[in-house]
């Protein structure tokens, strides 16, 4: 909504003036209407900023402190010289490059296919989007149990179909817990890509496709130089989004795994609830949770600055 | 009809804002009320889903309270084990909860925070000559008291005697370590049963709770007379190098790594594994035939013996407190008086034993199908092993989580494991 605040004009003053008059008398409904998201906007987002900022720069280790010692920056200067810390910043990025990855890659392939004229289209598009309409918590209990060690039902089926011995550990070591992890949250996600893409993939006119095809481009050729050169602005807004999605991926951790086996999926949004909540080291969250942000920030304009169109501006 | 002004539009949302912030900068520390509780009056409870008392227990309990106190509801919420220390803390500054169920690894914690009420001078001068000793840790900082304890002990040695006559094992061989090691070895060489233990040894509590039970029979320490981290030499180093090697020789469950103590039970009811460490729970779990495969077959015994003869369980008590924050607290001690009484406990002693040790004497719990629980809970009330009793619990047993992983999963030798974890510890300790 916009709204123009008495800003005189010299070509119709009279026109102006009725106009004014009316926005006039329309502002306090306007503010009435926005009222109630200001401040859900504010209590939501705001002052947690703004109170996760000031705890941040302070030596907050209670809930119930009411007195605090102004620490400048010392609780960052501490996280960025803590090896633990860099290590859940590495397990992160490598969570977060991964799904990301098998997201994108997987969504366009199931786009692509969503975007065929086939029989029941409607059926197959429905069926994609069941996986990301489950709440996280439950997909993620549902792969815990899954790939449980001992009662697993991969295990079980694998065992029934005599394709394994003895049961297996799924999520056995630190590194392959990450990527299994990773590839859960894959799972989850990828279908709400595709949805992304396809709705972009839909825009693209035949008339291209066709005269590519008139000048003797196969189905490759044609994917490669028009679907995804002209995917590239969706591509960019999956990339982005999903980046800092993954980035701050903790609930899917905390059901699985608790950041073990030895470490492997500690991330660094599990880090910072470890800090702030098991620790009541308040403080030391809150900067760590700004840092997530900043690393978040750099992430995406590297993004962005990757997928500028030819245009010039970004995609 | 006024017009507003870019200043007065730009003035609205720090209107607006002050608005949001001033109710939360009320929120200052505890804001008890008169305690009085001259009216109906609601209480909020938080107790934990799983082991000890079940969640129809717990409400069982509430439903007589309410008819002994009309004037007072209650209204429990029930969250994992896992989750109960982070809900109590989070939802501190909002004063959400009276009464909270608390482990006995967080005293020093809640305590020195001012989280919890201190009611040392509210408990009557005959309850401390009948409480077991063993449980006041678990609501006691610097000798003062912040609750009262609820469910008593420590976890219990069980093994299947079954799986260990088919295997021609003596059950005498189970006193010691280096006994349970022998016979683990046998079971597995006579095909009995593929990995005859299985632990919690998940990234998790629970895998402390195991190594401290270990550690105590090594004749090992968490901390020494300084406070300083000791649990990397001696006895912590042999009970480590004991765990690694039982899942080198493939007698212990490979997925223990990833078991809490309810994965554990399942394990054990299903008839996959012949010895494990759990708490009582699992013991009336065995014996009911709608989730059991080895009913009448599991035995409680007490903790095994190391190399030097001891042979403590951890401490694993748990105790009701009131919060700081509470607006009734005297409804609230009511509450937590009558949950922790001996007649209460008395009606429930199939899930949790009481606390009290007159209780002991009940035929309920000497000749009942408890007895044989009851036998072993009591043998190992007087030596129990506390884990280290510091404001920094969780942060320490992190560390120690951490460095028992990356010896057990990681494959870093245990000394080096556990240096690291040692010198992370005293990092955590001198702050």
């Amino acid at each position: 909504m916009s709204l123009t605040l008495r800003r005189p004009t010299s070509t119709a003053p009279r026109t102006a003036g009725a106009r004014r008059g009316k926005v006039e008398r329309q502002w306090p409904l306007a503010l009435a209407l926005l009222a109630p998201a200001m401040v859900v906007v504010f209590g939501v987002v705001l002052y947690p900023m703004g109170r996760t900022l000031v705890l941040s720069l302070v030596d907050a280790t209670s809930a119930l402190q009411t007195e605090f010692t102004f620490s400048g920056l010392s609780n960052y200067t501490a996280l960025l010289s803590n090896s633990e810390f860099w290590a859940t910043v590495w397990r992160t990025a490598v969570f977060t490059v991964f799904s990301t990855a098998v997201e994108l890659v997987v969504g366009l392939l199931l786009a692509q296919f969503l975007n065929q004229r086939i029989r029941g289209q409607w059926f197959f598009r429905s069926l994609v989007v069941l996986a990301w309409a489950l709440p996280t918590i439950v997909s993620a209990n549902m792969w815990r149990w899954i790939l449980h060690p001992e009662y697993g039902a991969l295990n079980g089926l694998l065992m029934h179909l005599g394709l394994l011995d003895s049961y297996k550990d799924w999520i056995g070591g630190p590194t392959q817990a990450l990527f299994v992890v990773a590839l859960v949250d894959a799972w989850k996600t990828t279908p709400l890509v595709a949805i992304l893409l396809l709705a972009s993939m839909q825009t693209i006119g035949d008339d291209v496709y066709e005269a590519a095809a008139m000048d003797g481009a196969g189905a490759v050729r044609r994917f490669l130089s028009i679907t995804i050169p002209m995917l590239k602005p969706a591509i960019a807004v999956v990339l982005v989004l999903r980046t800092i999605e993954a980035f701050k991926v903790f609930d899917i951790i905390y059901i699985m795994t608790r950041g073990g086996p030895d470490s492997g999926t500690t991330t660094i949004a599990f880090y910072t609830y470890l800090q702030a909540f098991s620790n009541q080291e308040f403080s030391l969250g809150s900067a760590a949770a700004y840092l997530t942000v900043l690393f978040i920030f750099v992430l995406s304009l590297v993004y962005l600055r990757m997928l500028r169109t030819d245009s010039g501006g970004t995609a | 009809m006024h017009s507003i002004s870019r200043r007065r539009l730009l003035s609205l949302p720090l209107v607006l804002g002050a608005a949001a912030v001033l109710p939360g900068c009320a929120v200052s520390g505890p804001s008890r009320g008169s305690g009085g509780s001259s009216g109906p009056v609601t209480l909020n409870a938080l107790f934990m889903k799983q082991a000890s008392y079940s969640e129809d227990d717990i409400r069982g309990m509430l439903a007589a309270f309410r008819k002994a106190h009309p004037d007072i509801t209650v209204q429990p919420t029930f969250v994992a084990y896992e989750a109960l220390h982070d809900k109590i803390v989070i939802s501190a500054p909002a004063g959400t909860y009276d009464v909270v169920l608390i482990d006995c690894i967080w005293p020093a914690e809640l305590a020195s925070k001012n989280m919890l009420l201190d009611v040392t001078d509210r408990y009557q001068r005959t309850w401390l000559d009948d409480i077991l000793p063993g449980t006041l840790g678990a609501i006691t900082y610097k000798d003062r008291r912040y609750g009262m304890p609820w469910i008593p002990g420590g976890k219990i040695f069980f093994y299947n005697t079954r799986m260990l006559k088919d295997a021609g094992v003596d059950e005498t061989a189970m006193s010691t370590w280096d006994g349970v090691l022998d016979a683990a070895r046998t079971l597995k060489a006579k095909k009995i049963v593929e990995h005859p233990m299985v632990w919690s040894w998940a990234h998790a509590e629970a895998m402390v709770c195991d190594y401290a039970q270990l550690l105590g029979a090594f004749g090992g320490r968490f901390l020494d007379d300084a406070g300083k981290a000791a649990f990397h030499q001696g006895g912590g180093l042999q009970a480590l190098e004991w765990m690694k090697r039982t899942l080198d020789e493939g007698l212990s469950a490979p997925s223990s790594t990833k078991l809490l103590e309810d994965d554990v039970k399942k394990v054990v009811v299903q008839g996959d594994a012949a010895i494990a460490l759990n708490w009582d729970y699992m013991y009336s779990e065995s014996n009911d035939p709608k989730q059991s495969k080895i009913v009448g077959e599991l035995k409680p015994a007490v903790s095994p013996k190391g190399p030097g003869g001891q042979g403590p369980a951890v401490d694993g008590s748990m105790g009701l407190s009131v919060t700081a924050t509470s607006k009734h607290p005297d409804a609230a001690w009511q509450l937590v008086a009558f949950l922790c009484g001996k007649e209460n406990q008395l009606q429930y002693v199939e899930r949790s034993l009481p606390v009290w040790d007159s209780a002991y004497e009940d035929p309920k719990l000497t000749s009942g199908a408890q007895a044989p629980l009851v036998a072993a809970d009591k043998a190992q009330y007087g030596s129990l092993i506390e884990r280290p009793q510091v404001v920094q619990y969780n942060a320490v047993s992190q560390e120690i989580q951490a460095g028992l992983q990356s010896c057990l999963v990681g494959g870093t030798p245990a000394a080096q494991a556990l240096a690291d974890a040692a010198a992370k510890v005293n990092r955590v300790i001198g702050g």
